[in-house]
């Protein structure tokens, strides 16, 4: 004001002195001790961050983001999951002996090894020796089995290496029946095909969970963004009135919720990614046996998955944001 | 500066709040507005201060129109009108200081361009050992002048006040006008919108006054 504004002096225009305020907060504050309402001079942020409602959207969005987390992670572990055991089945397959009338079992299956070994696309072939079959057969038969009294088939366990296509099932087929005729080669396809299905729909229904997780999160953030600028629509109103533009005013609030967006994507995000963690870490910590190292490996996922948590956490920040925006614009054409 | 031209207003549907409205804000005036509670006074101010367009007449604005202004140009124009609110609207989480260096900040100036200015201001105004102290430990009486300096800050070419002097007592209250006397005779345009005769009574200024949605005035 200087220059404009002369500074009333004594007989002119004195300036008014400080009067008193019966609130004790003000007393208080005159008594030298304003720790709680005083603060040295300095740039708080305009848009006022330690709010009731400000800390309520940091929760709804930390809690949604975690369960959109947890529903990504679920879809990326089902995903991967399926492709594994469908994978495991493609690559391997078996060739059956079934023993009969004056036939040389252990000749045939060495000459099936054999024939596997010389067919294109298949990485290793072994015969199970009549310990690791009757271990097979054990949960029927029980224990001290001799096969030499049983009928029961020998097993050729084929590996196929990953350059394998159907053209190798085919030409190791073609060996088989040409070189041994008791032989037959099952090559899965039917469990193949029903664990495909199975994967296919499994995923499917995650999709689905996945596609309206994210329609609740992005509609509870929404809901509650517009609820918090809302709730500072005074701070839109004053800032309207002392001559700030629309696009400073929005700038304002978008920045300051897009942090707001950020801290509670970043606690859900980083709780859906620390439990995928731990679930993928901590059965080999706790030196769990293999069955429960099973179930709780289901929850394992990988950097697509991670990726998948980040990117819904990001997405959900800038949800916050825009809504804000487009909130702050509607207020300003309502207050004009 | 101003110039309204049988401006008339009505919300919605409803009867006029305003009709054929017409008179002039000079240079360097200083004015009452006044008139019974509900007779249109606040809404006047409001169109002052472009918050509101009229629905029909011509206002006209440092020359323009209020009708065809953008967005952007009713901010730059409101930079050049101060206001003082009845309830001061202050911002509860920003201090004294922060609260007065508002129109500074939203201008997009850095704080140490103005730090000088808006302390003088506050000492100005009183204010000077209360600038660091949030709004809800100020007084009425304070609070009403931090109003007041927030709407000087930027020197407004026109300041509008709605009821200064509503929420203080006698003796404050001639402060308060002693103040915008001072700031009337540095060059600023005033209009205080009051219905406190005694208060208008302490200065002989021109007298818009406002019934039933018309508007008079007394030069």
């Amino acid at each position: 004001m200087t220059g404009r504004l002369r500074r009333p002096g004594a007989a002119a225009a004195p300036a008014p002195a400080p009067e008193r305020a019966g609130k004790p907060g003000a007393q208080a504050a005159r008594a030298g001790n304003p720790a709680a309402l005083s603060r040295p001079a300095g740039q708080r942020p305009i848009v006022p961050s330690a709010t009731v409602t400000a800390r309520a959207l940091i929760a709804v969005i930390a809690i949604m983001t975690f369960l959109a987390g947890i529903t990504i992670g679920a879809v990326s572990a089902v995903s991967n999951v399926a492709a594994e055991w469908t994978a495991d089945i493609a690559r391997e397959t078996t060739i059956e002996i079934r023993p009969g009338d004056g036939l040389d079992v252990e000749a045939a299956l060495a000459k099936a090894v054999e024939v596997a070994k010389a067919t294109p696309g298949v990485a290793d072939a072994r015969a199970l020796d009549p310990a690791a079959t009757a271990r097979l057969l054990e949960p029927w038969l029980g224990t001290g089995l001799d096969l030499a009294n049983l009928p029961v088939p020998r097993l050729v366990a084929v590996s196929l290496a990953a350059t394998a296509d159907a053209g190798t099932l085919e030409a190791l087929r073609a060996g088989l029946t040409l070189q041994v005729p008791s032989a037959s080669l099952d090559d899965h396809r039917l469990w193949a095909e029903r664990l495909s299905t199975t994967a296919h729909t499994a995923m499917a229904i995650g999709l689905a969970v996945l596609a309206l997780v994210a329609a609740a999160t992005v509609l509870c953030v929404t809901v509650a963004t517009r609820a918090a600028v809302d709730a500072a629509r005074f701070v839109v109103e004053v800032l309207h009135f002392v001559g700030a533009r629309d696009t400073f005013i929005v700038s304002e609030f978008q920045r300051h919720f897009l942090a707001v967006g950020l801290k509670g994507a970043a606690i859900g995000g980083g709780a859906a990614i620390a439990l995928f963690f731990l679930g993928s870490t901590l059965p080999s910590w706790l030196s769990f046996d293999r069955q429960i190292d099973t179930l709780v490996g289901a929850l394992t996922i990988d950097l697509r998955g991670y990726g998948g948590i980040v990117g819904v956490a990001v997405l959900v920040a800038l949800v916050t944001a825009l809504t804000s925006r487009a909130t702050v614009y509607r207020t300003l054409r309502g207050i004009s | 500066m101003v110039r309204f031209e049988n401006v008339g207003l009505r919300y919605g549907m409803g009867p006029e709040v305003l009709r054929d409205v017409t008179f002039g804000i000079p240079p360097h005036s200083f004015q009452f507005l006044t008139g019974p509670s509900g007779a249109g006074k606040t809404t006047l101010l409001r169109l002052l201060f472009l918050s509101l367009r009229p629905t029909r007449g011509l206002i006209t604005i440092f020359g323009r129109d209020a009708a065809k202004l953008a967005p952007d140009e009713t901010a730059a124009l409101r930079q050049r009108i101060g206001i003082v609110f009845q309830d001061f609207r202050l911002l509860d989480h920003l201090s004294t200081y922060e609260n007065v260096a508002l129109p500074l900040r939203v201008q997009g100036r850095e704080e140490a361009t103005y730090r000088a200015e808006v302390t003088e201001l506050l000492h100005w105004v009183g204010l000077g050992e209360r600038m660091h102290v949030l709004p809800p430990v100020l007084s009425g009486g304070e609070k009403q002048r931090a109003a007041i300096a927030r709407a000087l800050i930027s020197r407004p070419e026109i300041l509008l006040a709605d009821e200064p002097t509503g929420n203080v007592d006698p003796s404050l209250a001639r402060r308060l006008l002693r103040l915008f006397l001072e700031l009337h005779k540095s060059g600023t345009s005033v209009l205080i919108a009051t219905h406190d005769i005694g208060l208008m009574d302490q200065f002989d200024a021109r007298r818009l006054v406002i019934n039933q949605g018309r508007l008079t005035v007394y030069d």
